[in-house]
């Protein structure tokens, strides 16, 4: 069934294996046979992509994308946002734990990785709950989990009971070599929030929620990881102390790893202007000093990832005074422009960003054996072909995920994919638009 | 960038959602029709027919006495019918939404909704749905705004100190954090070009970042007061008054309560404001409240007639000619 195809021409970038040229790449069997300007030995071509003056690189990896599904279809399916994932370029993504119910069981592993391997596109991972129903109190049976293929465990943005229950739970999943993954807040601190204390909030009268409900997590959590030796990953940091305080750690070898999420490295506080709702996120838009600082770590190396933390939503989801709104902007269709925006803004060189959206994502996950942000030879054949100057404009008509929330609406992005392939398959091919 | 939603293509108000954004020209024109309407309460028949025909709905998400009677009551002297609207917090929740109820209303041909609201930004989301011919007035919205009630105090300010608020300084005492009013008279009274505005509070009832309102902080009631020409206190809700925002009513009273004995740091014609209703003790002692300098009662009066400028400014700018309003 699978095809032998060539890509032939384009700038393939790899920084995992400190490619960036001209070259082929070689496909065949679903696995990538070799990056070069010669074929394998007797390989012919079923058929070629021609991606010459496109760029080439190994498939996203989306470290937090929420499907919806179970629980929440009437915003969202598996299948929707994997199609609207392999169109905007992402072939693995992760879903976090909090799905109605939640992932706490083996059997909802099963049924996620069932309804995303029937809908084909992109390739789903998921979070075990670090406790039963997230309630933050009884661990899950994380050995189990992870069997059914959990690749780590968190508890979303549900607080755990005690330092205690955070204790234990770090050292329980060392003890089977899963990461846990953390979003730090202090949920005292960040109570009946929805905006940065700031001067926003404090201007519009929204409860607020202070940077120091991220660091003092952060150094809680720190505190914990160090003395348990675990291995812990921290999600969608927002202020620039946190990256300090992450990266001192990570000097004084604390395994740790950290991301941001793309709309934090482009808006602030003062995009909630007049109470815009789709600016409406947790944690929430901070100053902008903290974009810079996001953006800054993200060119060091000081945060490994970049994800979308995508969180699509119905409608009436944003249809409501500010602080009734839900929190959360759908993000899997403008994710990988974004991130070329932040090329051409002079923030990031290219093989950076994909060092930040494949490479560094797919070994926080664990799969970098597998392939995964890679173009490993013999491994997975997940990669995109990018038309980096196609230009399109975000819109209802070009949005594929089922939540049109984003605040970027409207907004005119550079660079689109052509190709998606997954598993050495296509799984989504643009056609050009007739002139 | 703010404020805009508030006024139509000739830059007249057409809502009233938060004094930010406003211009010194339309605040004063508001206080101007105002002081034409003081008249309209001393009359036998306290009406004119200005909004005769208009339907006024006073939507009320968060129980109100007394700013709803005064929109009513404004409402009523300019010849509008009336229907008020209370919805509690839990009808909402039982599937109708804001914007359910918003159109079904709408569906009734109102002209004018009143809206006060227990989340910021409420009065902003519904004037951004409701028809173009419709007018909203802010009652309140959560911590953000109370525009008209910061209108009535500047009006009150106005009658007691003359028009020219530059050579006043002001005080706000209280919880500045939790208050939609004193965020719309920082904005008031800096577009009138106030003096100086200070807020004067704990460290626990300040926002961060107030001074970029316009605002000097002070900590200690007997600095802030230094001088003032107009302490405005705020209510306190009592229950901020225990848990972790204040120890007590009796350490806050001893600290921030105002005293004529603190008053000899003020002005000596300085005038004492409160929304109401007065916690007697704790944010003032009564020698205060009911003494010379008190203006509290006035500001309740005033109400009405800054509540019917408003009003009718609105209604104008929805399309009322001018020529029928001159005439009437």
């Amino acid at each position: 069934m699978s095809q032998r195809i060539r890509i032939r021409g384009g700038r393939v970038i790899d920084p995992a294996a400190d490619i960036d040229r001209e070259t082929d790449v070689w496909i065949g069997g679903g696995r990538l046979l070799a990056v070069g300007d010669a074929p394998p030995e007797g390989f012919e071509a079923d058929f070629e992509i021609d991606a010459r003056g496109h760029l080439v690189w190994p498939g996203i990896v989306d470290l937090a994308a929420r499907l919806r599904e179970p629980g929440a279809e009437h915003k969202a399916t598996i299948a929707s946002e994997t199609r609207a994932a392999v169109a905007g370029g992402i072939t693995t993504l992760c879903c976090p734990p909090d799905t109605t119910p939640p992932i706490d069981t083996p059997a909802v592993v099963e049924l996620i990785r069932k309804r995303a391997q029937t809908a084909g596109f992109a390739r789903v991972e998921t979070l075990g709950a670090l406790t039963r129903g997230l309630g933050g109190e009884t661990l899950t049976e994380m050995a189990a989990l992870k069997e059914e293929g959990c690749v780590g465990v968190s508890n979303a943005r549900y607080p755990l009971a005690s330092s205690l229950v955070l204790r234990r739970a770090l050292e329980y999943a060392a003890t089977y070599d899963l990461t846990v993954f953390l979003h730090p807040e202090d949920h005292a601190l960040a109570a009946g929030g929805c905006a940065h204390e700031g001067e926003v909030a404090t201007r519009l009268g929204l409860p607020g929620i202070p940077a120091a409900a991220e660091t003092a997590a952060v150094a809680h959590a720190l505190a914990l990881i160090e003395h348990t030796g675990a291995r812990a990953h921290f999600c969608r940091l927002t202020h620039a102390r946190s990256i300090r305080m992450i990266a001192r750690a990570r000097y004084d070898g604390v395994p740790v790893t950290a991301d941001v999420a793309i709309p934090y490295c482009f808006l602030t506080e003062h995009d909630i202007s007049e109470f815009d709702a789709r600016c409406h996120v947790r944690p929430p838009l901070r100053t902008a000093a903290d974009r810079d600082a996001l953006r800054s770590a993200l060119a060091s190396g000081a945060v490994d990832a970049l994800c979308s933390d995508h969180q699509p939503h119905e409608p009436d989801a944003k249809c409501n005074p500010f602080p009734m709104t839900e929190p959360g902007i759908s993000g899997l269709d403008t994710l990988l422009s974004l991130g070329l925006r932040l090329v051409d803004e002079g923030v990031l060189d290219l093989p950076t960003l994909v060092a930040r959206l494949a490479t560094g994502p797919g070994d926080i996950l664990g799969l970098a054996q597998q392939g995964a942000g890679r173009l490993l030879p013999g491994r997975r054949a997940d990669l995109i072909v990018i038309d980096p100057d196609a230009v399109w404009r975000v819109s209802p008509e070009t949005l594929l995920s089922a939540g049109h929330n984003t605040p970027f609406m409207g907004w005119e992005l550079r660079g689109r994919v052509t190709h998606t392939l997954v598993g050495g398959r296509v799984v989504f091919e643009r056609r050009p638009e007739p002139n | 960038m703010s404020g805009n939603i508030q006024l139509d293509a000739q830059g007249r108000l057409r809502h009233f959602l938060t004094i930010e954004g406003l211009n010194r020209r339309i605040l004063t024109e508001i206080l101007d029709t105002a002081e034409s309407f003081t008249g309209v309460t001393a009359q036998q028949v306290k009406k004119v027919p200005l909004l005769r025909g208009k339907t006024i709905v006073n939507l009320f998400f968060e129980p109100s006495t007394r700013t709803r009677t005064t929109f009513e009551l404004a409402a009523k002297r300019l010849s509008a019918d009336v229907l008020n609207i209370n919805i509690n917090a839990s009808s909402t929740t039982k599937g109708e939404t804001l914007l359910d109820t918003l159109r079904n209303l709408e569906a009734m041909h109102v002209d004018m909704f009143v809206v006060r609201h227990a989340e910021s930004g409420a009065a902003h989301f519904i004037a951004r749905h409701v028809a173009p011919h419709v007018s909203v007035l802010n009652a309140g919205d959560g911590r953000h705004a109370h525009p008209t009630q910061a209108m009535l105090d500047m009006f009150t300010i106005r009658r007691v100190k003359g028009p020219d608020f530059g050579r006043l300084r002001v005080a706000i005492v209280g919880d500045i954090l939790h208050s939609r009013v004193a965020r719309s008279q920082i904005h008031a009274l800096n577009l009138l070009g106030a003096g100086e505005v200070r807020v004067i509070a704990p460290k626990t009832l300040i926002p961060v970042d107030i001074e970029k309102l316009g605002v000097h902080v002070f900590h200690r009631l007997e600095e802030g007061i230094q001088d003032v020409d107009v302490i405005i206190m705020l209510r306190l809700q009592r229950e901020r008054m225990q848990g972790a925002l204040l120890p007590s009513e009796h350490e806050y009273f001893r600290l921030f309560g105002v005293t004529e004995e603190k008053l000899a740091r003020a002005r000596p014609d300085v005038t004492i404001m409160h929304p109401g209703p007065i916690n007697r003790g704790v944010e003032m002692e009564s020698r205060v409240a009911d003494g010379p300098r008190s203006v509290i009662l006035q500001q309740v009066g005033h109400g009405i007639a800054v509540r019917m400028a408003v009003m009718s400014l609105a209604m104008r700018a929805g399309g009322v000619p001018d020529e029928e309003r001159e005439a009437s």
